[in-house]
């Protein structure tokens, strides 16, 4: 009963997501107002019907009803019941399933904090997101149903993934999706400007909290992935470039372009056309994420049980959504065109260049990501593209953007001049020159060119940031809420980049075989072998080691990593442990046991890495804050009616 | 002009969905081999007990022949076995098989209790063969030409559709050029 | 399809491969061989390099590279062994030839393209510019 019930919802859902749809750019066109009124209640019906599916599922969940198959493919009545939830997500179907209650919640949101905005451009907007839902609702009934029957039931289901318990893993793709999502609301934003044919600056300062709120879910998301893959895959690792990670970074990339340029938008009505097309680009590459989970094109750890049935509707759902949207782009946007300017120097250029990097980063990580594939299809041959390649072209474009990102902050709108800017970095010039000699001093001879580089550059990134808000207290300007999260922003840029280049030259790493009481010196640090001993856990066996870490003397900790043999599986699985510290982690992973109590193992030292996942919290952090900017919020509402009566005029 | 780039987006939209549609139909993960066209890798290996002893890469001259890589361990290689069986008792092409990282009790157990379709069988438990011949996974399959160059290789477990199509038609192809 | 099944099975409960060989006989002949192993792709787990993967092909590959490092084989020649049996797709690092060209040259071409279209919109907006007064917030340095 209740499974049927959740697909009797998803269908009820798919109605007025129709509804939603038809009333919302139908009845923009003809401008009826009734028909617009309408729109609302039947965005807050859908969602409620979808949320209504989702609970459903994880009611079947919870209650481990074997009679429904996703239950039965992806849970067991072993299952701690947190992790039963988390299946929900766990596989394609559920997964899909959470994408539409995503979107059903953001639409919900849109629709109830959009009272200041214009009727005609609102029901635009959630009609837009309305087309969307109805492609996943689709998508959901036709193809994969999460409410299958299994009949007969299952007496007991498979196991979850042993490696996906974990709280980590289990919240990386709700966060990841909420960023995915939310950069509909953008997407839906910028469409409804080019049905509507009009463009300005208020329509950015709408649509900038709303971007900055996906992208700062986007960023905690992958984060997230990053944080749970260091310390659960074993080996120390926490990006891999593999083609879902990147499939994440690059609506990731194009979003931050898209802040600045609506940055650009809002305050000088400028790049009108291009910030269109950055919105549409940045929800088409989550759709694209989408496919390439699902579709079996590309080779990835993250896919999906793959069907060419869901690649070919995903395809059509893009096809119909990101073509019509660039049709649309194509016809409309050359109409928006401004005639305002600005000189070379500029905080407009620095905006623009970022945008460069950050784009073309995104271009480049896409070629390498789709290029093995262009080969295969064109018969041109088999090869694969890994990290090497991208690492050689994305960092030469990121040190370029880090040293922009500690100057544009500082620049006019519309004209500066070179001296009035250099008389803002007199102090700063000695302090970054100071820290640098230190830097040359300490890694001379230690790292590469390239290290040392890294180092440098995201140093004066950080004390330019910092800087900035220095200089405001001395000139006694108000630091608003707004120029707190930016700074905080860039200084988590800063900060991610100085753990990047440090943890990626100075990790040691040593492979080595030890029998209980031998020990081993790392980086300075003695890692003692005390013996192993059995230890059994909720639903796995595991041999346990002992490893006392010693540092001149002192005991720091005794690391207990595992070699786990789940209930039910057959090959073991490594359970590294680590010690983690704000300026080192020390990281140890069990290999095989080679006779006498012996065993191979990896013992790492990892400097700044925490600073990795540091980094990515104060991002969001900043973006949290830039949000909150109440003079903003109140600016949006007590000049609805100016600007009204302004976009009427500008037409 | 201007239109023009503005339809660029769009065109590039274009020709990414016929990629991806192209690519919904390729394996991404199956390894072409390098060695279609290239003579077979010389070899000499013990035989599996129960066939005839040993197997070289001499035994590939003068006639086309199938050399098939399997395990007792690989759960794909049950499914293809009944097939394999058939197909050697057809008598179209002469069947070798290589026998990779295995026990050999299990492997002679394994061929008594369900037919052996192989005219010999070579005994390779470190894989050292297997490695020339650029095996990555069981079961895979190559056809060998009467000179000893390697025509074909197919990754994965045969089936009655994949002999009828692939294999048969190429070594009757393969025997009408050496004539 | 189950062998696809199979594949996916090994590659999400990934086992750390941890050399449980002694070291070769000479540091350089190591450093060789960490470098090396970090350069072939594993077939089996297709985004881990030999070295990193704990699947039994790739403990025989590593062997092999072991085996001919201790035979004095070039780094180069070992190379060459590789793309033999297993072809381009076995190198973590793609060669540049012909069919690369685009990859390992998109970047810097993207870039060419993206810088010039910047500096032309740069030039046209300062051709645009008025000196309207009171357009400019001298002091705001808001984002």
């Amino acid at each position: 009963m209740i499974p049927e019930l959740g697909q009797m919802a998803l269908v009820l859902a798919l109605c007025l997501a129709l509804a939603q749809s038809f009333f919302g750019l139908v009845g923009a066109q003809r401008g009826s107002g009734a028909w617009m009124a309408a729109v609302r209640p039947a965005a807050v019906g859908q969602f409620l019907f979808t949320g209504l599916a989702f609970l459903l599922l994880v009611s079947c969940l919870l209650r481990s009803d074997f009679s429904v198959l996703y239950v039965a493919q992806n849970s067991n009545t072993e299952l701690p019941w947190i992790y039963k939830i988390a299946a929900a997500w766990g596989a394609h179907e559920g997964s899909l399933l959470l994408w539409s209650t995503v979107l059903a919640l953001w639409t919900v949101v849109v629709a109830l904090f959009s009272r200041s905005l214009p009727q005609q451009f609102i029901s635009r907007v959630l009609g837009v997101m309305g087309i969307i839902s109805i492609g996943f609702l689709l998508f959901m009934l036709t193809t994969s149903d999460p409410f299958t029957r299994l009949l007969p039931a299952a007496q007991q289901g498979a196991d979850l993934n042993p490696i996906l318990q974990d709280p980590a893993m289990a919240g990386h793709p709700p966060m990841l999706y909420m960023g995915y999502v939310g950069l509909s609301v953008a997407f839906a934003f910028a469409v409804a400007a080019l049905i509507g044919g009009k463009m300005d600056s208020t329509w950015a300062r709408w649509a900038r909290p709303w971007t900055i709120v996906a992208w700062l879910f986007l960023t905690l998301g992958i984060t997230l992935g990053s944080w749970w893959s260091y310390y659960e895959l074993g080996w120390g690792g926490w990006w891999f470039w593999d083609p879902v990670e990147n499939a994440s970074f690059m609506p990731w990339l194009v979003a931050t372009a898209l802040i600045h340029s609506l940055t650009v938008t809002e305050k000088r009505g400028m790049f009108k056309s291009w910030t269109a097309l950055l919105a549409i680009s940045a929800f088409s590459l989550s759709l694209l994420g989408t496919f390439l989970v699902r579709s079996g094109v590309l080779i990835s750890v993250h896919a999906f049980a793959t069907d060419p049935r869901r690649g070919i509707f995903v395809l059509a759902l893009i096809a119909v959504v990101v073509g019509g949207s660039l049709a649309l782009y194509a016809w409309r946007a050359p109409k928006l065109v401004s005639e305002d300017g600005f000189s070379a120097l500029s905080r407009e250029t620095f905006l623009l260049l970022n945008n460069l990097f950050l784009v073309v980063a995104a271009a480049a990580i896409l070629l390498g990501t789709l290029y093995p594939l262009v080969l295969d299809a064109l018969n041109l041959g088999k090869i694969s593209v890994g990290p090497p390649y991208f690492n050689s072209i994305f960092m030469p474009l990121m040190l370029p953007l880090l040293i922009l990102v500690g100057i544009g902050p500082y620049l006019f709108w519309k004209h500066d001049t070179l001296k009035r800017l250099l008389s803002q970095f007199k102090i700063t010039v000695w302090i970054v020159a100071a820290v640098s000699i230190l830097i040359l001093v300490m890694l001379w001879g230690r790292a590469g060119i390239v290290t040392v580089l890294g180092v440098i550059i995201a140093g004066w990134l950080l004390i330019s940031t910092a800087m900035g808000v220095v200089l405001r207290w001395r000139r006694r300007q108000k630091v608003t809420r707004g120029i707190w999260g930016m700074t905080l922003a860039h200084l988590g840029v800063g900060i991610l980049a100085l753990g990047i280049a440090v943890t990626s030259s100075f990790s040691v790493a040593e492979d080595t075989t030890l029998a209980p009481g031998q020990s081993t010196m790392v980086h300075g640090y003695r890692f003692a072998f005390d013996g192993t001993h059995n230890v059994r856990g909720p639903n796995y066996q595991a041999i346990e080691a002992d490893i006392s870490i010693t540092r001149n003397g002192e005991l720091i900790t005794v690391l207990h990593p595992q070699k786990r043999i789940y209930d039910g599986a057959s090959s073991s699985a490594t359970e590294a442990d680590l010690d983690p510290g704000l300026f080192r982690d020390l990281y140890v992973a069990m290999g095989d046991p080679l006779g006498n109590g012996a065993w191979s193992m990896r013992l790492q030292y990892k400097p700044l890495v925490r600073f990795l996942w540091f980094g990515g919290v104060l991002m969001a952090l900043g973006g949290i804050l830039a949000v909150s900017d109440r003079r903003r919020f109140a600016t949006v509402i007590v000049s609805k009616s100016a600007d009204a009566q302004q976009a009427v005029a500008k037409g | 002009m201007k239109a023009l780039l503005f339809l660029l987006p769009a065109g590039i939209l274009v020709l990414l969905i016929l990629l991806f549609w192209r690519g919904l139909y390729l394996n991404p993960s199956q390894v072409p081999s390098p060695l279609i066209g290239k003579p077979l890798p010389q070899f000499s290996l013990p035989g599996v007990g129960g066939t005839p002893a040993s197997l070289t890469s001499a035994d590939f001259e003068g006639h086309v022949s199938i050399l098939n890589v399997w395990a007792t361990w690989c759960i794909p290689c049950r499914d293809e076995q009944p097939e394999l069986v058939k197909l050697a008792q057809q008598k179209v092409v002469t069947i070798y098989g290589l026998n990779y990282k295995d026990d050999a009790d299990s492997a002679v157990q394994w061929l008594q209790s369900r037919g052996n379709p192989y005219a010999k069988d070579g005994y390779d438990p470190k894989g050292k063969v297997a490695l020339n011949f650029g095996v990555y996974g069981v079961p895979e399959t190559f056809v060998v030409d009467s000179h000893g160059i390697i025509r074909h290789k197919y990754i994965g477990p045969l089936t009655a559709s994949v002999i009828s199509t692939q294999l048969i038609p190429l070594v009757h192809e393969l025997e009408q050029v050496s004539k | 399809m189950r062998y696809i099944a199979l594949l996916m099975l090994l590659v999400t409960i990934p086992a750390l491969a941890v050399d449980s060989e002694p070291a070769l006989p000479n540091a350089a002949l190591q450093q060789r061989y960490e470098l090396l192993t970090h350069q072939f792709r594993c077939l089996v787990c297709q985004n881990e390099t030999i070295a990193e993967s704990g699947a039994g092909l790739a403990a025989d590959l590593r062997a092999q590279v072991r085996q001919q490092l201790i035979a004095g084989k070039s780094n180069e020649q070992i190379k060459q062994y590789m793309v033999a049996r297993y072809g381009d797709f076995v190198l973590f690092k793609p060669p540049w030839q012909p069919n690369t060209w685009l990859l390992w040259g998109g970047p810097l071409l993207l870039l060419c393209i993206g810088a010039f279209v910047v500096i032309n919109v740069v030039r046209r907006k300062t051709q645009l510019v008025r000196t309207s007064p009171g357009e400019v917030n001298g002091d705001d340095l808001k984002p």
